[in-house]
């Protein structure tokens, strides 16, 4: 199957990342190129193999749910790129 | 003191202890290459000064205990180190700041090492050559502009030009073995479980290992039993006794049986890397190993299954690059167009499409056929390697299907650079440990690595055949410290 650039458009939506109309032309052809590759794995019948999700056989384990960092709110708020004291601030969502 | 550069990491931890050496002069011998270096690129982030006051502090105050005791050690920039810019070779994090250390580099602390700097990568260590970071790309000690290979490209070069001791790196699909076979140095990919996944920068969760980068396997060896261990914050650290692998390294394989798998002979493979691969065997047998032809037969189908795996899980990890939490941020003219805008100019073009691809097998009407039948047939690549292992002890392939290439060659054909992952991709996705040692020279003088597969958790036994051949091929590196 190929990929158009309608296709290209709306994973780029979907992915949140914008694209101009010549780096879609670009991604076009690359995916074009990277999924005839991927491509490859239909000739093969897995019909009968269950899904391998993770390498670990074990059950995942449970720990308390506990708060053990503490006072760390102003150097994490340090990485927000808008100026603020409390709160991580983005553009304005309700009118 | 020039010869402080040659010392192995075994060796400078046996002159601490003996008062041969001090912390600060093997710190300062460090720093002062890592200077007279910058043509190589291999630092993000400096951390000279504070290396150097602890070096101090360690001299005043030695604990002779430790496994790692004053020794200084750069790492890649994928590790989250507390209070020390981290950004995993990428624009949208430049100026992120971890608040918390990750738990790798902590074990390293923990054992008396020291920090030197962040090492460059490519961009969230998705490529294979380090030309994809944000900071630019990095030169191989091997040659003028050689890759080092990817993504551990920094580590690599940086460990393979002594302006660090020793290193570390992560491993996806090759990100250790296939610069350490480009760079003439030891890396061990470890079994997945086996060290800590919390606070590297996430790729692909299900694939991604930390392990160590060395000079010879001793150092491997010592290394890996520092920073392996289990780990209540990570969910899919496995909590098994471990052991001190560097204690019970042992040469002798005298009735070990090693397979060699017939898939790995690629159509086109170079007669050099087929001679290396031949070399690597006759020493092995001549040691006293049986050497077993086996079949894996689905090692065609690694590639395609990785390339829709990572992606994968990569699109699903990066969504969290928004412009909110991690210092970098374009303006837009509402909540959806900034979170768009930030991560079309925060990303590069690799992550980018690989971003969009994992994007592309996850969506609706798509996920079928691509991300659960990659994982159907990851199923049946780890079954093959599960079928061998029950007629042998170990694998043993060429680490790369080429030498290192020059920087630009392959930067615009993304599927003919996803190919140099050929002989590394198939043990990410069956969980295996491997590692890749050097073992000889193609005819430009290039290293070229042998790779040897383990069964899960087998890590000392890959170690030992490594330790064994490593005696027998006497690898000398061939580099004229061109950069100086």
């Amino acid at each position: 199957m190929t990929i158009d650039l309608k296709t290209v458009k709306k994973i780029s939506k979907l992915a949140r990342i914008s694209v101009d109309e010549e780096k879609a032309k670009k991604l076009e052809s690359d995916l074009n190129s990277i999924f005839e590759f991927i491509e490859k794995l239909n000739q093969l019948d897995t019909s009968k193999s269950k899904p391998l999700t993770s390498v670990v056989d074990t059950k995942l384990q449970l720990r308390k749910d506990e708060v053990k960092s503490q006072n760390i709110r102003d150097q994490i708020l340090k990485n927000s790129p808008d100026e603020n004291k409390d709160f991580f601030v983005v553009p304005k969502v309700v009118e | 003191m020039s010869n402080i550069l040659d010392l192995t990491l075994v060796d400078l931890v046996e002159k601490i202890k003996k008062k041969d050496l001090s912390s600060k002069e093997i710190t300062k011998t460090y720093i002062e290459r890592s200077e007279k270096s910058k043509k190589l690129n291999t630092y993000i982030t400096e951390d000279f000064e504070s290396a150097l006051k602890k070096a101090d502090n360690f001299d005043n105050k030695p604990n002779f205990d430790k496994k790692l005791p004053g020794i200084p050690i750069a790492v890649k920039d994928l590790f989250c180190t507390k209070n020390i810019r981290t950004t995993a070779g990428s624009k949208i994090l430049e100026n992120f700041i971890p608040t918390y250390e990750s738990t790798v580099t902590n074990n390293l602390w923990n054992e008396g090492a020291i920090l030197l700097g962040k090492l460059n990568c490519d961009e969230f260590a998705m490529g294979s050559s380090n030309e994809t970071s944000f900071f630019g790309n990095v030169q191989s000690p091997v040659g003028e502009k050689i890759v080092p290979g990817g993504s551990s490209g920094g580590s690599a070069s940086a460990l393979a030009a002594k302006l660090t001791p020793t290193t570390i790196g992560t491993d996806t699909g090759g990100s250790i073995r296939q610069p350490a076979s480009f760079t003439g140095t030891v890396g061990l990919k470890p079994t997945y479980g086996s060290c800590s996944r919390y606070g590297i920068v996430a790729f692909a969760s299900s694939l991604d290992q930390a392990g160590p980068m060395t000079r010879d396997v001793k150092d491997c060896a010592l290394l890996f039993s520092v920073i392996s261990s289990y780990d209540s914050k990570d969910s899919t650290s496995i909590n098994f006794r471990r052991e001190d692998h560097f204690k019970k390294l042992n040469k002798s394989i005298k009735g070990k049986k090693i397979g060699i798998p017939k898939e790995y002979r690629v159509d086109g493979m170079p007669k050099e890397i087929e001679d290396l691969w031949q070399k690597g065997i006759n020493i092995a047998k001549d040691a006293g190993a049986e050497i077993i032809d086996v079949s894996l037969p689905n090692t065609n189908y690694a590639l395609p299954t990785y390339y829709i795996v990572a992606p994968a899980e990569a699109s699903s990890n990066l969504a969290r690059y928004d412009g909110v939490k991690y210092g970098f941020r374009s303006q837009g003219e509402n909540l959806i167009d900034m979170y768009e805008k930030t991560r079309s100019e925060g990303f590069g073009n690799e992550v980018k499409r690989r971003i969009m691809i994992g994007t592309y097998v996850l969506s609706s009407g798509y996920y079928d056929a691509y991300y659960l039948k990659a994982q159907k047939v990851r199923r049946l690549i780890k079954n093959d390697f599960d079928d061998v292992y029950k007629k042998v002890d170990a694998i043993l392939t060429p680490s790369t299907p080429s030498s290192a290439f020059k920087i630009g060659e392959k930067t615009n054909d993304p599927v003919s650079m996803y190919l140099n992952d050929i002989f590394t991709v198939p043990i990410n996705l069956a969980g295996l440990p491997a590692i890749s040692i050097p073992a000889g020279h193609d005819q430009k003088d290039y290293p070229l690595g042998l790779q040897i597969i383990g069964k899960a958790f087998d890590e000392q036994n890959i170690l030992n055949i490594a330790y064994s051949l490593e005696q027998e091929i006497k690898f000398k590196n061939k580099m004229n410290d061109w950069w100086l």
